[in-house]
């Protein structure tokens, strides 16, 4: 019954919010407008899923038509011929060179080139900036936002731990909510596909990459729009880490598997034409494995925030009652459904990974599986 | 894919990694550990009270077919008893009719015997009274019938008569 008043609340609510935006930008001719605001829009969807060298929260554009930018800078860290530390409020988003020492760095489509004075960037044949890229160690948006998940879990799941010998052994505080997930993992994921003898050991792994994963979704999907676990370079370090602990935990069955997976049943020269295919394939399957989690975790936040942001940018773009509240239903429901995603993604991922430490830690000889 | 490549942050990576393992080896340490060990201690305990509490209940059990056992076999300790009482009790009055029985025909067949044995004293009594009283009469009768001569001899004729006959 409560459905029908929400949305007309939302409803109601959109309206009015969309039509103090028309309001403010009606003076502008619209057709010059919606071009410009259509790639101003693209470029901010764009910038938003890169990392960044500082964490601005928002930015506007003042009475006189200068854009103020508001948040932090953050440190930059450079690796060039020795270590380069300073503030990124030097880059000034980008449109300043920042001076260290007898080096010139300029930050160029967020990334840092060494240039010289005067920040001149050249280009090969490819449009591509050619500049010496310096290695970049900076602190970024999305380090910034895994310390904070960190700090975070590490105060929750602590406070957790403690409040059960102060409790007599039951949880007490916020992270009692999240004792029914812990016990879930440890039943229904690592109990369940690794078993009662062997789970013990990846459980700290499990946990943190479930809670980790989960929580900077969730933070992806608040106004900060943080996109951590939609960036590549995270969503590989988490797939290398589960690849590197099934490929070390793996038993001696396991690699018997892989190299002879077809045991006993049938002679060797009978098995050689055959195998010539299977172990390829089989070698193939342990890195394809993690391979097929980190595109999988990347393309779905990636995807949720590309859409997300699209529909919020249909409602400035359309500029009209129907078309931008409709719009933002839709990207209210959208939003809604990511948050099941947040959790979704983490759960396959931990999932996954506790099947693929299941096949490595397998004890059983191959015939008695069957 | 040219992209993804360009998008890979080389430093974003390593601090991923880096920051990564630190959280999962102090998570370990300070919150996971503690907390799956609280949880499984939380459960071992319930685990054991309600092993426990079955335990009870199997001792509960018991204890009532014990008794239940004690109440049968005293039941049928009585049922015993009564049996028996009545064997007892069926016993003796067959004896004392049995052993009535006896003595009765005891007394009775020296009863018999007694009369059997006056009887005969009195038969013989009678006999030997009447013999004396045949003897007597004869006398008389004689006495009465000798008295002349004449019947006496016919007497005599009489008897020589009979002897021929036989």
């Amino acid at each position: 019954m409560r459905n029908p008043l929400l949305v007309s609340f939302i409803l109601v609510f959109t309206i009015f919010f969309n039509a103090t935006i028309f309001a403010n930008e009606s003076e502008m001719s619209s057709d010059e407008t919606k071009t410009d605001l259509k790639t101003e829009i693209d470029e901010y969807i764009q910038h938003h899923l890169k990392d960044s060298h500082d964490f601005s929260l928002f930015s506007y554009t003042d009475d006189e038509g200068n854009l103020h930018h508001v948040g932090f800078p953050l440190p930059v860290i450079l690796w060039d011929n020795g270590l380069v530390v300073f503030s990124s409020s030097r880059f000034h988003h980008g449109e300043e060179v920042a001076t260290a020492g007898e080096n010139h760095y300029k930050l160029y489509h967020g990334k840092i080139y060494k240039t010289d004075a005067s920040g001149t960037i050249t280009y090969d044949a490819d449009h591509h900036a050619s500049n010496i890229k310096p290695l970049d160690f900076s602190i970024t948006k999305s380090v910034m936002m895994i310390l904070i998940t960190g700090l975070l879990m590490f105060l929750l799941f602590r406070g957790l731990a403690k409040s059960y010998s102060k409790n007599r052994g039951i949880a007490k505080g916020i992270g009692r909510f999240f004792e029914p997930v812990i016990i879930y993992i440890r039943d229904d994921i690592a109990i369940a596909t690794i078993g009662e003898k062997k789970y013990q050991k990846y459980m700290p792994f499990l946990l943190t990459i479930f809670f980790f994963i989960w929580f900077l979704n969730m933070f992806g999907l608040t106004p900060l729009g943080v996109n951590v676990t939609g960036n590549i370079a995270i969503t590989t370090a988490l797939a290398i880490l589960t690849f590197l602990i099934t490929n070390f935990t793996g038993t001696k069955t396991y690699w018997k598997h892989l190299f002879d997976p077809l045991g006993n049943s049938m002679p060797w020269y009978a098995k050689i034409p055959l195998y010539v295919i299977l172990i390829p394939i089989e070698v193939l399957g342990i890195f394809i494995k993690p391979f097929s989690l980190l595109i999988r975790l990347y393309a779905n936040m990636q995807a949720g925030h590309i859409v997300i942001m699209s529909l919020i940018g249909l409602m400035f773009l359309f500029k009209n009652w129907i078309g931008s509240s409709l719009s933002f239903g839709l990207a209210f429901a959208i939003s809604l459904i990511e948050i099941l995603v947040a959790l979704l993604q983490a759960y396959i991922f931990t999932m996954l990974s506790a099947l693929y430490f299941g096949f490595a830690s397998e004890e059983h000889e191959h015939a008695e599986a069957h | 894919m040219e992209k993804l490549i360009e998008d890979f942050s080389l430093g974003l990576f390593f601090w991923q990694t880096l920051l990564f393992l630190a959280l999962v080896f102090l998570l370990w340490k300070y919150a996971w550990k503690p907390i799956l060990n609280a949880i499984n201690d939380r459960e071992e305990g319930i685990r054991n009270a309600l092993d426990a509490a079955e335990e009870a209940k199997k001792e509960m059990q018991n204890v009532t077919a014990d008794n239940e056992k004690l109440l049968k076999e005293a039941r049928a300790e009585r049922e015993n008893l009564l049996k028996e009482a009545r064997e007892i009790k069926e016993k003796i009055v067959t004896d004392a009719k049995e052993l009535a029985q006896v003595e009765g025909d005891k007394l009775i067949k020296q009863a018999k015997a007694t009369i059997e044995s006056e009887k005969k004293a009195a038969v013989a009594d009678i006999k030997n009274q009447v013999a004396e009283l045949s003897v007597e009469i004869a006398e008389k009768v004689i006495k009465e019938q000798l008295s002349n001569k004449e019947k006496q001899l016919k007497l005599v004729d009489d008897m020589l008569g009979d002897i021929k006959l036989n």
